[in-house]
């Protein structure tokens, strides 16, 4: 095996599809986030590290990344079944569920934000019920949870579907005309295929959920080292001027999630070389 | 297959094209008015009176473009380089930001109209639940165990900072007696005192807060739609229009027997006139304000006119008279309070911080 | 039909569960969407038909509605394609090609996903506002990029950027590059292999990539927020109207304009369906 940046291949259009795909990101998300990076250094390393690692600001992060993970946690096993029910069920009226899985994208997140409020606050419609068996939601952190799977909610459906509807069906008749039962061939040959997909939802529901603000604060609460996600801090800083603080955050923020999507990714096409073949 | 493309093109372009804002006939002036949220319904009929006013005067047709946000947001868009002729802001900081970061309007702007170039001013008031169940009517109030308080973060709202600010006068005027002692040299030690005594209060009050929403309208809306709290701490404007708007047979405004003086100013953008050659007629604008006929709109609309005696009186008896005293004497100004209370590290921060009781 | 009610769609031998797996399948996958997708939209739609029908046709044909509905279409009608031609460019480079830092590009391309959305705002008044990169020569030759529409399609091309693209790169990566080698093989050029073999293949997940880059697009709050200067009947877009309406205690008519908003991006699933429903009758 010898050290070349691009295995050979026969299929054309390499170079004009990735020279595009470089500079598109490049000019689209490099350059303005780069802005972004230059201006925290405003700051300094000294200034840097003191806007971040105040405990208001740490205790965000916390609260921040730990919903984001749970939110998509939880979409990953409810947006598999839901996407498992789409593709391989009849059902009547499948169609219109099908339609308004996309709803979490359609409404505007300040919407969606004002409607769980009032679906989850202690006077609405579920919020009565699940105070009644003493579970608050709105304005605590498991309100923040539920915000943040709201969001992310499509990701995962709309990932794993198109990959079962375009799953090879001969795979399973092998598996099953060859002797395996139904775990074994949902475990060996059906997981392993979603797998990728899953993966990518999971990354994509979590990247949205770190970032998420309009509809968090109307069902957060926003109180200080409890309820208050990072994006309020970057826009309380914004609010006194401080331009340099409310990017030093933004910063610090882009880099855990980088950091932990290049390890996901990593591990997909880790996983996709060792595993799956 | 290229006729589509061309057609198109062609739909986009149209599409464009479509953009107002490029529209602009001829004699019709145009000024953009950039402002806060709770003035939305005062200047959609201010603009109307203006207009014919200015077709009266000039003959010229006017075209006021309206913007309205966050009173710190519209600050920062103004800074970043939203074309806005003048600005109608919530508070004096956030136009001297506008001064400071961005030289588009001179330091002393405030002394360009009467009144600190506010031609209406407001207070801050409680609304409570119907009844007054919890019997709230003095600040003191606020801090009796069960008392639920609503108010906005004050590091993202202006309208929150007015609350803040005005608790803490609250207890200055409690311990002091009287607040001209605040700028007095020989008293500098009870003042000091004082001070302590209201910083408690404050982290008392906020222990008070549930929810901790990110703008005055958004804390209206978790006290009057959501059932949560007893009291909500509101301009007095708001206060009347959300009573109007939600129910006036779910809430009552009390009115403290101190408060206060909320005053909302008004600026021209220098440079941004100046290169549009629109001084005059946002001259005329602003100063249309202190007439009595807009005045008279001012107090239909809830805010407290500074030549009452132009307004309608049945508007004027809706204020009651308590005392108002202005951010100037207790706290030497918007720089000074912001500096003190709001800023990282300020009041606020500190009495939200872990170990602090 | 009646008799197909939870049965599996295929009939094929396979993985096809006993009817008590579907059962509850079906339950846990309706409570799911239940208690988080339609009782939201479920109050939306009874807030904004809580005054009746009329006054729902008037709240979106009102003057300002109507100008933000024509903005917030010619935003999306940009950022759409201009994200199609990306996702397809990139999906093929990264899907069906074996090169180094493959993972790195990958992570990029999510990076909008995880900014907040009022970084995404803030990126571009950085850039273009009057203390930005460019802000000072822009003033100079009167040029407005933020608080115009300009400002507010580069923001929505930012927020929606990754869609499409993710949405290709692992459908296109699981299914290989063998078909194409095949049809290279027997002499078919390189265009006509994408347009014959490769787009077919990734209909679906092309679909719902536009479909969800296009919900978004009209969607979106934050990042459009920071930059477009909320100037009535100008800048404001559907998600700034609603707000607009919001703040003026205007439910009926905030929540009417929200249902119009769901309804839009909407649209597009429609189209799927009826695509869908001619390949399988056509």
């Amino acid at each position: 095996m010898s050290f070349r940046f691009k295995e050979s291949s026969v299929l054309p259009g390499f170079g004009l599809s990735l020279g595009y795909t470089l500079l598109y990101l490049g000019l689209i998300v490099l350059l303005p986030l780069s802005a972004l990076v230059v201006k925290s250094s405003e700051l300094g390393f000294g200034g840097f590290f003191k806007t971040i690692l105040d405990p208001r600001v740490l205790a965000s992060f916390k609260l921040t990344f730990g919903a984001s993970l749970v939110a998509a946690a939880v979409n990953v096993v409810f947006g598999t079944i839901v996407a498992w029910f789409l593709v391989r069920i009849n059902f009547p009226g499948k169609r219109v569920i099908d339609a308004i899985v996309d709803l979490p994208f359609a409404l505007p997140t300040a919407v969606s934000g004002i409607a769980l409020a009032m679906l989850y606050s202690p006077n609405g419609k579920l919020g009565i019920f699940l105070q009644s068996i003493g579970i608050k939601v709105a304005f605590t952190q498991l309100g923040i949870t539920v915000a943040l799977i709201f969001i992310g909610l499509p990701f995962v459906i709309r990932t794993v579907q198109p990959a079962l509807e375009e799953m090879d069906r001969e795979l399973e008749e092998a598996a099953s005309s060859l002797g395996a039962s139904r775990t074994q061939t949902l475990t060996k040959v059906i997981l392993p295929l979603l797998m990728p997909p899953i993966i990518t939802g999971f990354t994509l529901a979590f990247a949205r959920a770190v970032g998420e603000y309009g509809s968090v604060i109307f069902i957060a609460g926003n109180m200080p080292m409890k309820t208050e996600i990072a994006s309020l801090l970057i826009i309380t800083k914004l609010e006194q001027y401080d331009y340099a603080g409310a990017t030093a955050i933004a910063v610090a923020m882009l880099l855990v999630s980088l950091a932990l999507i290049l390890l996901i990714n990593l591990f997909q096409s880790w996983s996709g070389k060792h595993l799956i073949r | 297959m290229n006729k589509i493309k061309i057609y198109i093109l062609k739909t986009v372009l149209l599409l464009f094209s479509g953009i107002p804002f490029l529209a602009n006939a001829a004699g019709t002036d145009e000024i953009l008015n950039v402002s806060y949220d709770p003035t939305r319904e005062l200047y959609r009929d201010y603009n109307v009176l203006f207009a014919k006013y200015w077709e009266k005067e000039t003959g010229r047709k006017v075209n006021i473009r309206q913007s309205h946000g966050g009173s710190g947001k519209q600050a920062r868009a103004v800074i970043d380089g939203l074309k806005a002729d003048v600005v109608t802001l919530a508070l004096a900081y956030d136009i001297d930001e506008i001064s400071a970061k961005s030289k588009l309007l001179q330091p002393n702007w405030q002394q360009n109209l009467p009144q600190n170039s506010s031609p209406y001013t407001s207070t801050i008031v409680f609304l409570v639940r119907k009844g007054n169940p919890k019997a709230i009517k003095d600040w003191n109030d606020l801090i009796k165990p069960g008392v639920e308080v609503i108010t906005p973060n004050p590091k993202t709202s202006g309208g929150a900072r007015w609350n803040h600010l005005a608790a803490w006068g609250y207890v200055l005027n409690r311990e002091l007696g009287d607040l001209k002692k605040i700028n007095d040299s020989d008293k500098a030690e009870e003042v000091r005192v004082a001070e302590k005594k209201a910083k408690e209060f404050i982290a008392e009050l906020y222990k008070h807060v549930p929810v901790l929403d990110s703008g005055a309208r958004g804390a209206t809306t978790t006290f009057a739609q959501r059932g949560i709290g007893d009291v909500l701490l509101a301009w007095e404007n708001e206060a009347f229009l959300s009573v109007n708007q939600l129910g006036a047979d779910k809430f009552d405004i009390v009115v403290p027997p101190i408060s206060i003086l909320a005053e909302p100013p008004v600026a021209i953008i220098d440079t941004v006139v100046d290169k549009r050659g629109t001084r005059k007629i946002t001259e005329a604008y602003l100063k249309h304000l202190y007439s009595p006929e807009a005045q008279k709109l001012a107090a239909r609309h809830f805010y407290r006119p500074v030549h009452p005696e132009n307004a309608d009186p049945a508007d004027i008896a809706r204020f009651s008279k308590s005392k108002l005293f202005t951010i100037d004497e207790v706290f030497g100004g918007w720089q000074k309070a912001q500096k003190a209370h709001f800023s990282d590290g300020g009041i606020f921060d500190q009495i939200y911080q872990p170990g602090y009781n | 039909m009646f008799i197909n009610i939870l049965r599996s769609t295929d009939k094929r031998p396979g993985l096809n569960p006993p009817l008590i797996v579907n059962m509850a399948i079906t339950v846990i996958a309706l409570g799911f969407l239940f208690m988080f997708v339609i009782m939201p939209l479920i109050i939306v739609l009874k807030e904004a038909f809580s005054a009746g029908l009329s006054l729902w046709w008037a709240s979106i044909t009102e003057k300002d509605a109507l100008s933000a509905l024509r903005l917030t279409l010619l935003v999306a009608a940009i950022a759409v394609p201009v994200n199609l031609v990306f996702g397809l460019a990139a999906s093929w480079a990264l899907a069906k090609f074996r090169f180094k830092g493959k993972s790195l590009i990958i992570t990029l391309i999510d990076l909008p996903f995880a900014v907040s959305p009022v970084v995404s705002g803030l990126i571009y008044v950085l850039l273009f506002g009057l203390h930005g990169w460019l802000g000072p020569w822009l003033g100079e030759h009167d040029i407005q990029i933020i608080f115009a529409v300009p400002g507010i399609v580069l923001a929505t091309v930012f927020v929606t950027f990754p869609f499409i693209a993710r949405e290709l790169i692992p459908l296109m990566s699981e299914q290989g590059t063998d078909e194409e080698q095949a049809a290279l093989s027997l002499g078919a050029s390189g265009w006509q292999t994408f347009r014959r073999v490769t787009l077919p293949n990734i209909k679906w997940g092309l679909m719902y990539g536009i479909i969800l880059c296009n919900a978004r697009a009209m969607g979106e709050f934050g990042a459009v927020s920071v930059v477009s200067g909320h100037i009535r009947g100008e800048t404001n877009t559907l998600p700034l109207q609603v707000e607009v309406l919001y703040n003026e205690y205007n439910f009926v008519a905030a929540f009417a304009v929200a249902s119009l908003l769901a309804g839009l991006a909407l649209v597009t699933l429609v189209l799927k369906s009826i695509v869908e429903w001619k390949t399988k009758h056509g």
